[in-house]
């Protein structure tokens, strides 16, 4: 193994990744809308700028500007058949910054979901979904990528397409899944169910996750779930900073720098090793969660009452991954399959 | 499951089916939904009747396992298509009885935003609660909501947006629907990942929902208030 991510994942502790792209970008003037990865080609200073954004900040690893850079996506702009040139750019742009920096930092080349419901549920086949996730692929490796970066993804069906498609494009991956319903993901998953999933994949991630989802004690609390299974394999925790607000026609996240410190403190003693955040998380915040990280002592292993004092309550009583108890909701009770 | 008897839809009696059907909506079976559809409406039930009182009710089960954390998408997708199963043989049937409506919805995804899983969502719920649905798909501006509501006459306008960019534009098409004295005239309703009761309040909705379920329940709440405070006018 002698991909970027594994090296410098062997020499340290935790590695800092990012934070937001759409908040950053809308901040630079992105209109609601528009696809952000249009501007890998019509903006590129402001591109770089948002990179240099997390690196100046002293992430060790960002993703690119490419989270909706899949056909499907890019369809609804008619921009499908950009699909290699803008992940390429998107790459190549991250590269640039990277390699200026003075230190090693990862290129981590972001796809995010097709946005469809798969077979049998929905109309996405999985020869499809491969597909599109590997010309994805083969666009981010041209542009130099170090590591694939899928994330948001809520269906297991669709973390396997991501997983066979970065084997067809022989690149290292990371995966990570939003769990943003009852603790689960949109489709169910729990957090073990995603543990167990990952381990038995072909092609098996450098390190597995989750981001985005319901703030940031949510994403602890699935951390742990990770954890409880016995994974040896590398956590990801990448969660947004608060809950949004709006004020006065504009939408705030209403996590501080502070609370994001305190999150990846936390996120590290639950087992994370790459701790970022997602959705709203700015500069400020990842100077803040770099500060915490390297001036605060690793602690013990925190429960979820910890968490809930420190940073905050859960959107649900129970996340799916708990004994049976009072607490535990159960399906509708006689159910029947007929023969048939 | 082999050493399970058999069940015969046929031969159970009336209430016991409509017991059944409800199961086999939870589970998501199609066919068997047709089947017993045909069933109820051989032994002189109403096309009224089986909707109300099997499916809507058997979907009212669906709706609140899905509220309360206990069933998820891919769950209620399959009682959806099994719900459209017996829909399909109803609906004629329920247009040529005169049957009463429970109501009318017309939803879209806001301008700026090409999300639309969670509306469908409700598109999908809502249907499975007898509501008529008109779906404008997603990227709507304010005058296509216009446009569609002078069409359709709905009682219902519902928005949906993923974005937390593309949400603020929800209070321009409620602001431009009161300039023009029309926003009592529907019940709004709002919903998206990202948005919340204070937000809904803040744009002047009638109701955030934070899923499809309780969309239904909302949907169905504020639409016979609106009947009541029109039979006392």
């Amino acid at each position: 193994m002698t991909d970027a991510l594994t090296e410098l994942l062997a020499t340290r502790d935790w590695l800092l990744a990012d934070g937001a792209t759409g908040t950053n970008l809308f901040n630079m003037g992105l209109q609601s809308g528009d696809a952000p990865e249009l501007w890998n080609a019509d903006e590129p200073e402001k591109i770089r700028t948002l990179y240099r954004g997390a690196v100046d900040a002293g992430s060790d690893l960002f993703l690119t500007n490419t989270f909706g850079g899949n056909a499907s996506r890019l369809k609804l702009h008619s921009a499908e058949a950009r699909v290699h040139e803008l992940n390429r750019l998107g790459a190549e742009l991250g590269r640039e910054v990277a390699d200026a920096s003075g230190r090693r930092v990862i290129v981590a080349g972001s796809i995010g979901p097709t946005g469809e419901i798969m077979a049998p549920m929905g109309s996405l086949t999985h020869a499809l979904a491969v597909e599109m996730f590997h010309e994805q692929a083969e666009g981010l490796k041209a542009g130099g990528a170090d590591v694939l970066w899928v994330e948001t993804i809520s269906a297991s069906e669709e973390y396997k397409a991501a997983a066979e498609a970065a084997a067809l494009a022989g690149m290292p991956w990371c995966g990570t899944m939003s769990f943003d319903t009852a603790g689960r993901t949109m489709m169910g998953l729990t957090s073990a169910a995603m543990a167990q999933m990952v381990d038995k994949l072909a092609h098996k991630p450098l390190a597995f996750g989750a981001n985005c989802g319901v703030g940031a004690s949510d994403l602890l609390r699935t951390v742990l779930g990770f954890v409880d299974t016995g994974t040896s394999m590398p956590i990801i925790a990448k969660g947004n900073a608060g809950i949004p607000k709006y004020v006065d026609g504009h939408i705030h996240y209403d996590g501080t720098p502070d609370l994001m410190a305190d999150y990846a403190v936390l996120a590290r003693d639950c087992g994370a090793r790459i701790i970022g955040g997602c959705c709203g998380t700015m500069p400020d915040h990842l100077r803040a969660m770099r500060e915490a990280l390297e001036t605060r002592a690793a602690g013990p292993r925190p429960d979820l009452e910890t968490i809930k004092t420190r940073i905050g309550g859960f959107s649900s009583a129970v996340d799916g991954t708990e004994a049976d108890g009072p607490d535990t909701p159960a399906r509708r009770g006689n159910r029947r399959r007929r023969e048939s | 499951m082999s050493d399970e008897e058999e069940i015969i839809l046929a031969d159970l009696s009336d209430d016991e089916l409509v017991e059944q059907m409800m199961d086999d909506l939870y589970d998501g079976l199609r066919e068997e939904i047709e089947e017993s559809v045909r069933i109820l409406l051989d032994r002189g039930w109403t096309p009224y009747d089986i909707l109300t009182k099997a499916l809507v009710a058997g979907m009212t089960i669906v709706g609140h396992d899905f509220r309360d954390g206990i069933l998820f998408v891919p769950e209620v997708l399959l009682a959806a298509n099994a719900m459209k199963g017996g829909m399909a043989i109803l609906k004629p049937l329920l247009v040529e009885t005169g049957a009463p409506r429970m109501g009318k919805m017309v939803i879209g995804t806001v301008k700026g935003d090409i999300h639309d899983i969670g509306k469908n969502l409700v598109a999908m719920m809502m249907e499975g609660a007898g509501f008529e649905v008109v779906d404008m798909g997603i990227n709507n501006a304010v005058e296509a909501y216009l446009e569609m509501l002078e069409r359709e006459q709905p009682d219902i306008l519902g928005m949906s947006a993923l974005l937390t960019t593309t949400m603020p534009y929800m209070k321009v098409v409620i602001d431009t629907l009161a300039a023009k004295g029309l926003r009592d005239e529907y019940i709004v309703l709002v919903g998206g990942a990202p948005l919340n009761e204070e937000f809904g309040r803040a744009i002047g909705a009638d109701a955030y929902c934070r899923d499809a379920a309780v969309a239904v329940e909302t949907a169905k709440t504020l639409v016979a208030r609106k009947h009541n405070q029109m039979a006392a006018n």
